[in-house]
């Protein structure tokens, strides 16, 4: 699969492709299976209708989660689905993580904020299946319809005040038929208890206590301990190293090189040592010392292609992504026009669990726990590289320590398990923070060279870019592909969007937002730029620019996040026009007066189906200072917030990382290789620079429910760097901010 | 080389080699996993124990000068096994965490500030929290869970006078 289709909207059809359904059937058969069928039943007598719910004769009941959980809150937010339909107390509710079988759970990629709108509606029917079979039990069991029965906090109640519970009723509904989805009926969202509350997450009692959880904290008797030494370079060969002496060292048990398949994003060549402990491991490693091959990648260095860039930006791109109308002829006639140099750098996701894998290999098969997001990936791997046939491969999904497109790449797993491939022990790969940040799969710079023109009335009527962008083997890197219907592409009458690749030899991925979490920037910057030489108030220039149309057709395909070639997904145009409205007025935009060194920035952006609008307030002081004293989102996510806690945290969280990327990050690469080594040297946004306050507002809508972990980011950097320009005069056009002197008098 | 430790008060001996942090004997030696390796030079908080109850970096810590120094971990912070910490408490009433990682380290630090500040300001919890980093940001949180845990811890003492 490839990453592009992660962010499209799937639909149907998409989805049956994406999870290898063959044939018309719906996508529920493929959940609901008959009792026999189902998995993990612990004995003949539980109800196990389908592979994510099991309830015992005990009333013990079992939801399994399929999806891996990084932070974004699956593991609690789908089982809530349900609960809800199957009227169980969520207090009462065991959940577990399911380990990797797409053939019993379907897909299992946790990434482009799919897990809730490809599971959702699925969800809703598992839940209601088992509460209609176990209704279903009961009536039989009195002798009644069950029509006249009602279930409810894990009880079937009858009319005349009978009552059974669920785990009185499991093993007579086990033997019962699974009903056809027609003869299920659905709890109606007005009677919904669960949806919509905040709930504190299923795994929060072992997080708080310190319980093993996550992928890292993987012990197997007789495990031994790895470290994987890659050339610094992205890609090098070992030539040779003191593999000898490493050997003779304390607690050593192995070591060897490893030559890679000769891809930088799969199993990069390296050394790997074996020892008895981390530490060990660790120790043994400063004494190593590799000749390394580096290859031609050591001749690419970000500054050289920045300074090219520069030199390329007035010469047509290598491809016109899109022309509408004629640009340059608009821009001639236009009352102002405006140019601008937009400059971001690579980045890292620096997950805070450092990336790690445990393997065994024993008896034929590669057994693997692993903190991924796509496991079907790392599988894959493992497969291709180590020719080990997929049904020789078990993989169990752990916790992860956080995601952000990061673990979606499985160079980690597939290290740890051509480790553990020739070894006879189970064997725990760690990866140092210094590896974790050095041999990322970064999220691409880029460069926009911008033109705007805007008539006497301050409309827009001209945009051109000329975007430069860094390729891997052909192609631009994940996230790094800007979209012919990328806004205002399609709104702007004369509109050119041109780009240049750079093809490199550094490994990219995709970054919380593919594409769009850098592109919202740009956009929303330049837009702002554009509103204040119309003298136009950059909320109501928004409206104007985003029209009166309620839906813009798209091209198709993934959008920003993808390689770049196909268009995007039809717009909603009615749904930013009134979540934008809708933020407008909960900020109070345009009531405030603020003080010179405040003010506020307004931005939106539609991402990964969800529609957002954000509004920030700022204070910079006379020494530069940035403060963000209040940052307000209006959200539009569908239908339902499944767990309001989770949704909240989501929000914030990707405000906080939004402001963190936009203040500090920078990964620089020089002679293909990251220069960064820790965080003392790529510092993170702390709890001292997070905003005095961030409010959250959902919109309600009609449309279907959808995810979160993405959409909320993209117009967060926009926002703090319109409201840094209110407040101060200064347009911020380079990304970090830790490079702009932000000082005024 | 042999070293027993004093660990959630209980006495634990290990052999490790002299040089070798805390953090790592805790969670190889002892199977105390829930102290987090993050950056391994103290820049990011994930592995924060108290020693003699100051909030004290593991990965920074040789096990060879812990000496006699009571170590407790996460695992131990609460007093009453079958009670949890008041910072524990408001963690999971407020559903402080999203990836969970680093909180074992911020509740660490947490708790030694309220120990230290039974009821802190915004700026005292921001001074207090800064050496600790949330990659998924949940710092908002955070401020709020110190707060709701300084009305909880109060509220116990009340009670037990």
């Amino acid at each position: 699969m490839s990453i592009s289709t992660l962010n499209a909207p799937v639909n149907r059809r998409d989805f049956l492709k994406l999870t290898g359904l063959a044939g018309g059937g719906l996508a529920l058969a493929f959940y609901i299976k008959s009792g026999g069928d189902a998995v993990a039943a612990d004995s003949a007598t539980d109800f196990a209708p389908n592979a994510f719910i099991r309830i015992s004769p005990t009333g013990a009941v079992t939801i399994v989660s399929k999806q891996p959980e990084m932070g974004q809150g699956v593991k609690t937010s789908l089982p809530m689905v349900i609960a809800e339909q199957l009227e169980v107390a969520w207090k009462d509710i065991t959940i577990e993580q399911g380990d990797f079988d797409e053939k019993k759970y379907g897909n299992q990629g946790a990434g482009g904020s799919n897990s809730t709108p490809n599971n959702y509606d699925n969800f809703h029917l598992v839940g209601a299946t088992a509460r209609t079979m176990l209704v279903e039990a009961a009536a039989q069991t009195w002798g009644v319809p069950a029509s006249e029965c009602r279930a409810e906090n894990a009880t079937v109640i009858h009319s005349s005040g009978k009552k059974l519970t669920y785990g009185q009723l499991a093993a007579k509904a086990a033997t019962l038929p699974v009903p056809a989805k027609e003869a299920v009926k659905l709890k109606e969202p007005k009677d919904f208890k669960l949806l919509g509350q905040r709930i504190s997450q299923f795994d929060t009692p072992k997080i708080v206590t310190g319980k093993p959880l996550f992928g890292i904290d993987t012990k197997l008797p007789g495990m031994l301990y790895a470290v994987y030494e890659k050339c610094p370079a992205f890609g090098g060969k070992v030539v040779s190293a003191n593999l000898d002496q490493i050997k003779t060292l304390p607690g050593v048990k192995d070591a060897f090189v490893i030559e890679g398949n000769g891809k930088v994003k799969e199993l990069v060549p390296g050394i790997a040592i074996v020892a008895d402990s981390t530490w060990a491991a660790f120790s043994a490693r400063k004494q190593l010392k590799v000749v390394w091959d580096e290859g031609k990648v050591a001749s690419e260095s970000w500054e050289n292609f920045v300074s090219q860039a520069k030199e390329k930006a007035a010469q047509p791109g290598q491809r016109t992504l899109r022309k509408d109308g004629d640009p340059d002829a608009a821009l001639a006639s236009a009352a102002k026009v405006v140019e601008a140099n937009y400059v971001y750098p690579f980045i890292s996701h620096a997950n805070l669990e450092p990336q790690n894998t445990t393997a065994y290999w024993n008896d034929g098969v590669m057994e693997v726990w692993s903190p991924t997001q796509i496991p079907t990936i790392g599988a894959g791997l493992v497969s291709r590289v180590l020719g080990i046939a997929p049904e020789k491969i078990k993989l169990h999904i752990t916790r992860a320590g956080g995601g952000f497109g990061r673990r979606i790449g499985a160079d980690y797993l597939i290290e740890a398990a051509a480790i553990a491939h020739k070894l006879k022990a189970p064997v725990k790969l760690t990866w140092s923070r210094e590896d974790d940040l050095r041999h990322d799969q970064y999220r691409p710079g880029g460069l926009h060279f911008l033109k705007g023109g805007v008539d006497a009335k301050g409309k827009v009527v001209a945009w051109k870019n000329h975007f430069f962008t860094f390729g891997e083997g052909g192609s631009p890197g994940s996230g790094g592909g800007l979209s012919p219907d990328e806004f205002p592409g399609r709104w702007i009458a004369n509109y050119q969007a041109e780009q240049t690749m750079f093809d490199t030899g550094w490994p990219m991925g995709p970054w919380r937002a593919p594409g769009s979490c850098v592109f919202a920037w740009v956009i929303h910057s330049f837009i702002d730029e554009l509103a204040h030489a119309g003298g136009r108030d950059p909320l109501e220039l928004r409206l104007e620019l985003l029209g009166d149309k309620d839906e813009m057709p798209g091209g198709g395909g993934g959008g920003g996040g993808g390689k770049g070639k196909q268009g995007g997904p039809s717009y909603n145009v009615s749904r930013m026009r009134n979540v934008l409205k809708f933020a407008a007025e909960k900020a109070g935009w345009g009531k405030k007066k603020f003080p010179k060194g405040s003010g506020a920035g307004i931005a939106f952006h539609f991402s990964h189906r969800g529609y957002f609008a954000q509004i920030a307030e700022v204070t910079v002081t006379k020494e530069g200072q940035l403060k963000v004293d209040r940052f307000v989102t209006g959200a539009d996510i569908g239908a339902q917030v499944v767990n309001l806690s989770g949704a909240e945290n989501q929000v914030e969280g990707s405000v906080i990382d939004g402001l963190g990327v936009l203040m500090t990050q920078e990964l620089n690469i020089e002679r293909g290789r990251a220069v960064p080594s820790n965080f003392t040297d790529y510092p993170l946004i702390r709890i001292t620079d997070a905003p005095a306050k961030i409010e959250t507002h959902f919109l309600k809508t009609t449309y279907p429910t959808t995810g979160l972990g993405e959409p909320a980011l993209p117009p967060v950097a926009p926002a703090i760097c319109n409201a840094i320009f209110a407040a101060t005069g200064k347009r911020i056009r380079q990304m970090p901010l830790s490079r702009a002197d932000l000082r005024w008098s | 080389m042999k070293y027993t430790l004093t660990v959630n008060g209980q006495s634990r001996t290990v052999d490790v080699a002299p040089d070798t942090p805390l953090l790592w004997v805790l969670r190889d030696s002892l199977e105390l996993v829930g102290t987090k390796y993050g950056c391994g030079v103290g820049a990011c908080g994930a592995c924060t124990v108290h020693l003699n109850g100051v909030p004290t970096r593991a990965c920074m810590t040789p096990v060879s000068t812990v000496g006699r120094m009571k170590v407790t971990t996460i695992e131990g912070l609460a007093a009453d096994a079958n009670k949890l910490h008041p910072i524990q408490q408001a963690w999971s009433e407020l559903d402080v965490a999203q990836c969970g990682y680093c909180q074992a380290g911020q509740i660490m630090t947490a708790a030694a500030l309220l120990k230290d500040n039974p009821k802190p300001t915004d700026e005292d919890i921001d001074g207090a929290m800064a050496g600790n980093l949330c990659r998924c940001a949940t710092y908002m949180r955070i401020r709020q869970g110190i707060k709701r845990a300084a009305v909880i811890a109060d509220a116990g003492k009340e009670t037990s006078k």
